[in-house]
């Protein structure tokens, strides 16, 4: 996908199992919003080709509509109509539609029916575009950035029902950077960056890593220069040193107590003062790290 | 992973997908389409209080100023108020709505459901034509009220707001494609303004001498033409049905070739 000269989206190919949650994982930029909208028949890619339930989004899209649930990132409704006017509304376009009233109910909805889409809040408007997404009772929902800008209370609301979707047998793709949406929510989780795949896996597959751990050192002043090559070269062959910032290092290696025992005798000798030294599992931000070499929250 | 129970609400994700009947579709979008016009109080202006206004201002001068019609001025001037009437709604009214639906992602929104652009479409229409039928019936009620006596020709006046329709709502769309939301706002009130005032509507082109001969050729006063002679004369002027037509054919392979729904 392109627009103009910029690349969008390049050589990107995932698979969606049907009946689970697949997080697509990336930065703002990353092309997730131009996936998506390949899926959902939005934009015909210049080359590859999109499948959703075996149908073409751009050939058979008026086969495909009926069947998929999509999720705005932001917007979807005239200014002036009522919440529950718009989600009544989008219902009637369907066969066999939701219970509007039990809907709203669920995503707590059900205070603001009369207000005007233009009073709701940010959170009460991307909950009315998930509930839009849904009424038609499709088989896959298709929802971008369904949590952004909403309150913690929103956000458990919001999984809870996703998780509920696929329990009852909807397959859920959505588009997050944030990444612990992706590592409680999801089955699957893709991570792009610049419009490629960059890892693809279970949450577990991305972060366990075989038997290597992680250390995170967090220091009180900048490190010096040169720093994370001179750590390397302290701990050896078969650790890896990224630096996250001017006051922190991620150490990759053995989960030995001498890799940590080596990490603090080079403080010492460095003359660096540690503020924290974690010893843990990688995490989705580290692998992200790793794998982008860029941080992923905005 | 499914928790039963109270939190559930007895609602049931199991999909059963399918798109309502393409009539059930059109309908649900036609009345949420008008419903929101007349919601809005600026369309509401312009759909029926300024059409009022102008018609007993019009009738009430003309005694005044004196101006000496062929017939009574109620007779003259309400053909050409429901004229103005048409065009207020197929054009103006219909191309803000359409460039918000455009700006707010409406269409965008619309695009992802199970209604098609032909469905979309036919709801803009039923929606426009079911505003005109309740300004027709405002605007006659308070012509009868002013002393209205019109000679019709049903067929004429029909065809003439049917064919007005579908040239300013065809034009209107084309506006609408084109502008962000706020110039249509602003290219939308004024042409209508300019009609109002120059394009034939509410006076009868022959009233603009020498320049008459230009606007009759306009969709405004084509309209505004056809309606005075099918209700004042009781005649079916097929020329300036056919210059609505034109006007439609033109307005439509405009939008056609330009329209974007985002």
């Amino acid at each position: 996908m392109r627009y103009g000269d910029k690349v969008a989206v390049d050589e990107l190919s995932l698979t969606v199992e049907r009946d689970t949650i697949t997080a697509v994982l990336g930065p703002n930029g990353a092309g997730k919003t131009t996936t998506l909208e390949t899926c959902e028949g939005y934009r015909k890619p210049q080359r590859g080709t999109v499948r959703v339930l075996g149908l073409d989004p751009v050939r058979d899209r008026a086969d495909l509509l009926p069947r998929i649930g999509v999720m705005l990132q932001g917007g979807g409704a005239w200014s002036g109509v009522r919440a529950m006017e718009m989600l009544r509304h989008v219902a009637k376009l369907h066969a066999h539609p939701l219970d509007v009233d039990l809907l709203a109910e669920r995503l707590g909805l059900g205070d603001c029916g009369r207000t005007p889409y233009r009073r709701l809040s940010g959170g009460q408007q991307q909950r009315l575009g998930l509930a839009m997404a849904v009424v038609g009772r499709p088989e896959i929902v298709f929802v971008d950035e369904p949590t952004a800008g909403m309150d913690p209370q929103a956000r458990r609301t919001t999984w809870e029902l996703l998780k509920e979707l696929r329990g009852d047998g909807v397959t859920v793709v959505l588009t997050t950077h944030y990444m612990d949406e992706a590592e409680r929510l999801a089955d699957r989780i893709h991570i792009i960056d610049h419009g490629r795949l960059v890892a693809s896996g279970t949450p577990l597959e991305l972060t366990r890593g075989g038997t290597t751990a992680t250390i995170r050192l967090v220091v009180t002043r900048p490190f010096p220069p040169g720093s994370p090559d001179s750590l390397r070269v302290a701990l050896g062959a078969g650790t890896e040193v990224t630096q996250l910032d001017e006051r922190s290092l991620l150490v990759t290696g053995p989960a030995d107590a001498s890799t940590l025992a080596r990490v603090s005798r080079w403080c010492e000798e460095n003359d660096v003062l540690p503020e924290s030294l974690t010893l843990g599992q990688r995490n989705l931000e580290d692998v992200f790290l790793k794998l982008t070499g860029r941080e992923l929250a905005p | 992973m499914t928790t039963e129970g109270p939190a559930r609400g007895g609602l049931e994700f199991t999909p059963r997908p399918g798109a309502a009947p393409f009539l059930r579709q059109v309908a649900a979008q036609a009345s949420m389409e008008a419903r929101l016009m007349l919601r809005n109080g600026e369309q509401l202006l312009l759909a029926v209080v300024i059409p009022v206004i102008v018609l007993v201002g019009c009738v009430l001068g003309a005694h005044r100023v004196g101006i000496d019609f062929r017939n009574p001025a109620v007779d003259v001037f309400t053909p050409g108020v429901l004229a103005l009437a048409v065009m207020s709604t197929a054009f103006t009214s219909l191309a803000i709505m359409t460039g918000f639906e455009r700006r707010y992602g409406v269409l965008k929104r619309l695009g992802s459901s199970p209604l098609p652009r032909s469905g979309l479409l036919a709801g803009k229409v039923v929606a426009l034509l079911a505003i005109e039928t309740l300004q027709v019936l405002v605007i006659s009620l308070v012509a009868f009220g002013l002393g209205w006596d019109p000679a019709p020709e049903p067929l004429g006046a029909v065809l003439a707001i049917v064919l007005g329709t579908a040239a300013f709502a065809s034009l209107g769309l084309f506006v609408a494609g084109v502008l962000r939301a706020e110039a249509t706002l602003a290219a939308a009130n004024l042409v209508y303004l300019l009609l109002m005032a120059g394009g034939a509507v509410v006076l009868p082109a022959r009233a603009y001498g020498a320049f008459g001969d230009v606007v009759r050729w306009l969709p405004s006063g084509a309209l505004g033409d056809a309606m005075r002679d099918a209700l004042i004369d009781g005649r079916t002027t097929l020329l300036d049905l056919a210059v609505l037509l034109g006007w439609a054919v033109v307005g439509t392979v405009l939008t056609a070739r330009t329209f974007t729904w985002e």
